[in-house]
């Protein structure tokens, strides 16, 4: 039942910044702090743009579709790495692909 | 918080980020200022990406043949004076932002790689970021989680804005020599194809509320064309684009019988590239008359397609992809289902929007309309957005250089403002009881799907369920005035749902008002359902009269600038 999963036993609630960055860019305005850890607001809300996923420094959310559409075991993790973007895809059968993106000149 | 200021923009969007730039460039002095309701590096329509720019004057075409295209694809009405001057500006916007730092590729002789006759390939994961940074360095003032809530007027004439921080929950008095509505289209007036959890996987960005256009109601803006719905034919399930399939792999859509009824059906206007309302009439009227599913068929790419056809959603719509991987869905083996999505009201595909003058002023002086929320040039796409955000930089930083003052505000007005501003979240706190935005969405997005033509009714619109429907939505109206709000987040969609009540009400109106259907797929008037050029060759207008607070509906004739067959181009 989930579009984000947050994934507490990573997310540190980027202590001492002012805001997080996944509270900062949700276009939805979405996430926030409790007890120093990432909740998402209504997950049924979440348009998939991935902003939060993309921006967290500890890799703790990632993007689910909700079971109506999707199965559970597959994952889709985005790696920025200078001016590309690393998505390691896994299929609900263990395949993997992995795919490389410029996204900067 | 008070702000004075030379330029207003409000939104921080695809066209709100290059008309700040502009206005920079053109007058370093000038103070520029975005008011954003989300976050400039995230927000908008290009929250994710985009894996194309579908307007670029290629070699061989020209402003006159996109124009004579655009029209054909408009069915035949577009304001051909917008699109000729957005179009003369097209390329060299986005060649400025690829010099921001957005990567297009290239053929080898240096030409940007085309995708369709009038698309280009772009890599843009992180176009908002890019656009973004180029507002930084442009040195505009950016507030970021400020939520508009109505424009100031004063006789006729704009001087600003007020709305409140979502972070802050402070109000926000925007004073402005000259104001540019840059917000996207509306979405979420319709009950989704989806429920529940996966309620807002839809099409256009859901967080786009069609604020651009309720302020401009209120302030007694004359808009056109909100008849013009854009009904997408999308992926169904996550409502993913299929141009990236359609266009980008020449893909033809069949119906459960594996006919490719597109090219059967609407041979004589173009099969598979039939104008846009068409691309999903199409396949709903098969499904309707029990030949669908319909699918996109994809049995002629091969592995290397496959895995371009992959990386080109990861740029754009990633959620297509993980799909794929969520439900083990091999293209070579199966094919996707389309279906088309709950309506949109946008300027940027179809014609929805402010009436505006070629230098993209309003009817309102002091306010300019741009991208999503600029009716009348439909098929401007992104590229479109870019190239009216400079053009109306241009005009606005005229204007403010011509008649250079501010306008005082009156106190009785802007605690008029604040109150409005606030009203949910206090009556919350007094203990009183009313509806709360969320209820109230179900009950607008099931009063328009079942009376004004949602997906669920295969988009059919007849005169009786518009009537009811005007009932309906005023009395949510009188509803409204009891919304209560929890929070600030939910102030914010207590206003968002404030806005989507008047832009559906003029919405109702101007389907009502058309007695013709110009664009089956998007506009089916079951009571009219041919094309009357005789009676209907003519834009729909409304404005709220400010005096009695009635839309009054009217029409504006079309004119022809471009010579040919309007619906051969």
């Amino acid at each position: 039942m989930l579009t984000i999963v947050i994934h507490h036993e990573k997310c540190t609630g980027c202590k001492g910044m002012k805001e997080p960055l996944c509270v900062k860019l949700c276009p939805g305005d979405l996430i926030m702090i409790k007890n120093e850890k990432s909740f998402i607001r209504d997950p049924g809300d979440c348009w998939d743009c991935m902003a939060c996923v993309k921006s967290c420094p500890y890799g703790a959310i990632e993007t689910k579709l909700p079971y109506e559409l999707g199965y559970k075991d597959a994952h889709l993790i985005p790696k920025r790495k200078g001016k590309i973007i690393v998505w390691e895809l896994v299929y609900s059968d263990g395949r993997r692909e992995v795919f490389e993106r410029q996204v900067r000149l | 918080m008070e702000i004075d200021t030379d330029l207003l923009i409000i939104g921080g969007g695809t066209a709100g980020c290059l008309a700040a730039v502009e206005a920079k460039e053109l007058d370093p002095d000038l103070k520029v200022t975005i008011l954003e309701k989300a976050h400039i590096e995230r927000s908008g329509c290009l929250a994710g990406g985009i894996n194309a720019i579908n307007v670029y004057i290629h070699e061989g075409e020209s402003p006159e043949s996109y124009v004579r295209w655009a029209r054909w694809y408009a069915m035949g009405l577009l304001r051909e004076d917008l699109a000729l001057t957005m179009a003369r500006e097209i390329n060299k916007a986005i060649e400025k932002v690829e010099k921001w730092g957005l990567p297009i590729p290239k053929d080898d002789k240096g030409r940007y790689l085309r995708r369709g006759r009038w698309g280009i390939h772009v890599f843009g994961e992180s176009i908002k970021p890019i656009l973004a940074k180029a507002v930084k360095n442009a040195e505009v003032d950016v507030y970021n989680r400020v939520v508009v809530t109505n424009l100031l007027t004063k006789r006729e004439k704009v001087i600003g804005a007020v709305g409140f921080g979502v972070r802050n929950g402070d109000f926000y008095l925007v004073r402005a020599k000259a104001t540019i509505v840059a917000t996207g289209g509306a979405a979420g007036l319709y009950k989704p194809k989806n429920d529940g959890e996966a309620h807002h996987k839809i099409w256009y960005s859901p967080f786009n509320t069609g604020t651009g256009y309720a302020v401009g109601i209120r302030a007694g803006a004359e808009m056109t064309s909100f008849e013009m719905r854009f009904n997408a034919i999308r992926i169904k399930d996550v409502n993913a684009p299929i141009g990236t399939i359609a266009v980008g792999f020449n893909a033809p859509v069949i119906n459960s019988k594996g006919e490719k009824f597109m090219q059967k059906n609407y041979a004589h206007l173009g099969g598979e590239a039939a104008p846009t309302p068409l691309r999903v009439h199409g396949p709903m009227e098969e499904i309707r008359n029990g030949r669908g599913p319909c699918y996109i068929d994809t049995r002629r790419l091969n592995d290397k397609d496959l895995r371009r056809l992959k990386e080109e959603y990861l740029d754009e719509y990633p959620t297509l992809v993980l799909y794929l991987a969520s439900n083990g869905i091999d293209l070579k083996n199966r094919f996707l289902e389309i279906y088309g999505t709950d309506p949109y009201i946008v300027g940027g595909h179809c014609n929805a929007g402010y009436w505006i003058n070629t230098d993209r002023s309003t009817t309102l002086e002091g306010l300019y309309a741009i991208g999503d929320v600029a009716g009348g040039a439909s098929s401007k796409f992104v590229g479109g957005c870019f190239a009216e955000g400079i053009i109306a930089a241009r005009a606005a930083v005229d204007y403010i250089c011509n008649k250079n003052a501010l306008e005082e505000v009156d106190p009785e007005l802007v605690d008029k403002e604040r109150y409005r501003t606030f009203a949910p979240l206090w009556r919350y706190k007094e203990g009183r009881h009313g509806p709360t935005p969320k209820e109230m969405e179900l009950r607008l997005q099931k009063v328009m799907d079942e009376y004004v033509g949602g997906v669920h009714q295969f988009y059919l619109i007849t005169e009786k369920g518009l009537e009811i429907a005007k009932i309906e939505i005023k009395a949510l109206k009188e509803q409204a005035e009891n919304l209560i709000a929890r929070d600030l987040h939910e102030l914010m969609l207590a206003h968002e749902l404030i806005d989507r009540l008047d832009v559906a009400e003029v919405l109702i109106h101007h389907l009502l008002y058309r007695k013709e259907t110009r664009w089956p797929g998007f506009q089916d008037r079951v009571e009219y359902p041919h094309l009357d050029d005789k009676n209907w060759l003519v834009f729909v207008n409304s404005r709220k009269n400010p005096k009695t607070g009635e839309i009054e509906v009217f029409t504006r004739p079309y004119e022809q600038i471009v010579p040919g067959d309007r619906y051969n181009p």
